[in-house]
């Protein structure tokens, strides 16, 4: 009786296993000939900016169980700081084609943006979120409702309300041809630069005494405390690197797309807490999938013209998501939680 | 409830004393006061140099329209203690509907009284259909919901251009009147102003009147500890539903009358950034404090529409450089961004705090450092 117990538990823990890379070869599967080449690589890439915002909703929950409002506006600053770094710092007008010059460039615009955001996380964390700590739940969400409009209006003071052009530093025109279609090398580039980073922080979380340390945190903070961990720098890393992030995700969405706006924020920032949602709030590698799901989802519904509804479904599916299923796709058994 | 007990001291002891006990009364007089009062003081300087009378009794009009939202939603944040997002819709759907029984657009034009109570069951009807499903959500999970909801009204309503006209939105909405005594008309704000402060009277009566029925000790008993209301044979879904239904009729009829005011609605009117201003205010006034949530929406609004405008006047006349470059008035959202924050970390009871909240909140100074 024990023995079979034992036997089928394992066998659902491989199950269990397996149903996320089943689930997403499965996904891609039909998605690739139902959009085509060209929209599935462009949804692999909106996939990738979502999903490295929605590991900061993701992280930022899990640990200290704040709907950080304001992670999408975050966001949204990282754009217009990897746009003044390319376009003041590095004085790019364009595209640079010259190889080393550009693998150097692109380096350096990443790891500036990423050092900003991540300074400006742990400083809205350190003024808005920590004095906060102890209140009633609803104190810090609607705290970082206002950090939310401070950040947008700062921004459209600098820079004005207008759509602000990037400079994309890598040349769209290079592409290599995958069956008959031209892919262009800044979308792989693109999409594998985000797997790197949320790879990167797979194994923090996992291998790292850090990240060792947000998982116990996130778990039970004050038996945390009790063994030693450091809460505060433990929750300000978590911040640090959610908005490292938010800004790596700022610098893809400026070279891809070749614009940003102060209002990127909001609606971004809602669709990636979405992605969040579905893929099990707490729950990183869901956090990423939630991400794909959501490109896929947008991407689908323009290309059947129902662009003007992508939104719409997309927020359907987070009242859909939260009112039926809280704890999303993969759920959030506490060991993989950040 | 406790308010009868407290002893009343001061010169007008008495005074207060009567109005404690006469509570309808005193509203109803001290709104009969002030809005001969508002008017009379704009006719002295400084107030008569910013602008004419009318434009004033058209600015407190608007405020006060402000004030019946924050109201409303201040029943559901300050009394239930549930945090909506997506209040504009409420808001939003009430103007519609009129909009659409009242304008060109439809060809139907019907009266415009029955459609303020109209308004108001629309906007029931639609708390109760998101409430339903979304009430036994955690307290950050439902303000996440009614956000989305906040959101998927106004896309809708701009995308489902067949009957709402889109963007543009629906103008040329009738004004209200009274067969053979009374037309409201765009030039004179003089009624529109009577009947906006006829229902924030009504308004704050009826809410004051919930908060010490049954049902407002409900609400109270259920955001002090949902858990132990629970155990003690409240119904608090059903509560919960009440509370939600209660704020978004009041958002419906004020969007009935916010949209006969301005005789157009557009899905733009009712972004986001409406129901945070509504929120701001509510936070600035004082959770559950509805004079002081009320009083909260007439800073705000004031002081964005007046003062802000002031500025830029200022600045143009002085022909300040780089400060003429800047107009002030888009100033208004990082208002609410500030009065957001600040309150929270620096008074969450807000300027007024409703008495009960006081105590709510004052182990909080004990947890002002955080963990250390």
């Amino acid at each position: 009786m024990a023995t079979a117990n034992v036997t089928s538990a394992s066998a659902g823990r491989l199950l269990g296993n397996l149903r996320l890379p089943i689930g997403i070869v499965l996904f891609l599967g039909i998605s690739l000939p139902i959009l085509g080449i060209d929209q599935f690589v462009n949804a692999l890439t909106l996939g990738a900016i979502y999903a490295l915002v929605a590991l900061g909703y993701t992280m930022v929950y899990g640990i200290i169980e704040l709907i950080n409002f304001a992670h999408g506006d975050v966001f949204m600053v990282g754009s217009f700081v990897a746009m003044f770094i390319s376009s003041s710092l590095l004085g790019a007008e364009g595209s640079i084609t010259n190889v080393p010059m550009l693998a150097a460039s692109v380096l350096l615009l990443f790891a500036l943006t990423i050092a900003v955001m991540a300074l400006i996380g742990a400083l809205i964390e350190r003024l808005a979120y920590r004095p906060l700590r102890r209140a009633p739940k609803l104190a810090p969400l609607i705290t970082a409702i206002g950090v939310s409009f401070i950040l947008q209006n700062i921004i459209q003071f600098f820079f004005g309300p207008t759509i602000v052009t990037v400079p994309q530093l890598v040349p769209i025109e290079w592409s290599i041809q995958v069956s008959g279609s031209r892919v262009p090398l800044l979308n792989i580039f693109v999409i594998g630069a985000s797997v790197a980073l949320m790879f990167a922080l797979q194994v923090f979380i996992s291998r790292t005494r850090t990240g060792r340390a947000m998982r116990t945190t996130s778990m039970d903070r004050d038996a945390s405390s009790l063994m030693g961990v450091d809460i505060n720098r433990t929750i300000m890393i978590t911040f640090l690197i959610g908005s490292g992030l938010a800004g790596a995700a700022g610098v893809v969405h400026g070279l891809y797309y070749g614009n940003t706006s102060f209002a990127l924020g909001f609606q971004s920032g809602l669709k990636a807490f979405t992605a969040a949602v579905l893929g099990g709030i707490g729950n990183t590698a869901g956090a990423a999938l939630g991400g794909f799901i959501i490109a896929f989802i947008e991407v689908g519904a323009s290309a059947f013209g129902y662009g003007r509804w992508g939104g719409a479904v997309v927020f359907s599916l987070l009242v859909i998501f939260l009112v039926f299923r809280p704890t999303g796709l993969l759920g959030s058994h506490s060991g993989d939680r950040a | 409830m406790t308010r009868i007990a407290d002893a009343v001291t001061g010169p007008f002891a008495p005074v207060r004393a009567f109005f404690r006990r006469h509570r309808s009364l005193g509203i109803f007089v001290g709104v009969a006061l002030l809005s001969i009062a508002l008017p009379l003081l704009t006719r002295v300087p400084p107030f008569d140099g910013i602008q004419s009378t009318n434009a004033w009794v058209n600015a407190f009009t608007t405020a006060a329209i402000y004030a019946m939202l924050a109201m409303g939603l201040n029943v559901v944040i300050g009394f239930a203690g549930l945090l909506d997002l997506g209040y504009a819709a409420f808001f939003a759907l009430g103007g519609y509907t009129y909009a659409l029984a009242a304008s060109p657009f439809s060809g139907i034009h019907l009266p415009f009284w029955p459609m303020l109570l109209a308004g108001g069951i629309v906007g029931a009807i639609f708390g109760v259909l998101l409430g339903a499903p979304t009430l036994r959500l955690r307290g950050d999970y439902l303000a996440i919901v009614t956000l989305g909801f906040g959101e998927i009204v106004p896309i809708t309503l701009m995308n489902a251009d067949k009957f709402t006209d889109g963007v543009n939105g629906i103008g040329g909405i009738d004004k209200p009147s009274i067969p053979g005594i009374l037309q409201f008309t765009l030039i004179n704000p003089w009624p529109m102003y009577g009947l906006v402060l006829v229902l924030f009277t009504l308004v704050m009566i009826m809410i004051y009147r919930l908060e010490d029925s049954r049902l407002g000790r409900t609400w109270d008993a259920i955001r002090e500890d949902e858990l132990a209301a629970e155990s003690s044979g409240v119904n608090t879904v059903i509560a919960k539903l009440q509370a939600f239904a209660v704020g978004a009729s009041i958002a419906g009829i004020v969007g009935v009358v916010n949209a006969a005011k301005i005789t157009i609605v557009t899905p733009d009117q009712f972004r986001f950034a409406v129901s945070i201003s509504a929120l701001a205010a509510v936070v600035l006034g004082g959770m559950g404090n509805t004079i002081g949530v009320a009083t909260g929406a007439f800073i705000i609004y004031l002081f964005q529409s007046i003062l802000l405008k002031q500025l830029n006047t200022l600045v143009e006349n002085f022909n300040i450089p780089v400060l003429n470059q800047i107009d002030f008035l888009e100033f208004q959202y990082v208002l609410y961004g500030i009065v957001l924050v600040l309150m929270m970390l620096k008074r969450p009871q807000g300027i007024f705090p409703a008495r009960r909240r006081m105590r709510e909140f004052a182990p909080l100074k004990i947890g002002k450092g955080g963990l250390k």
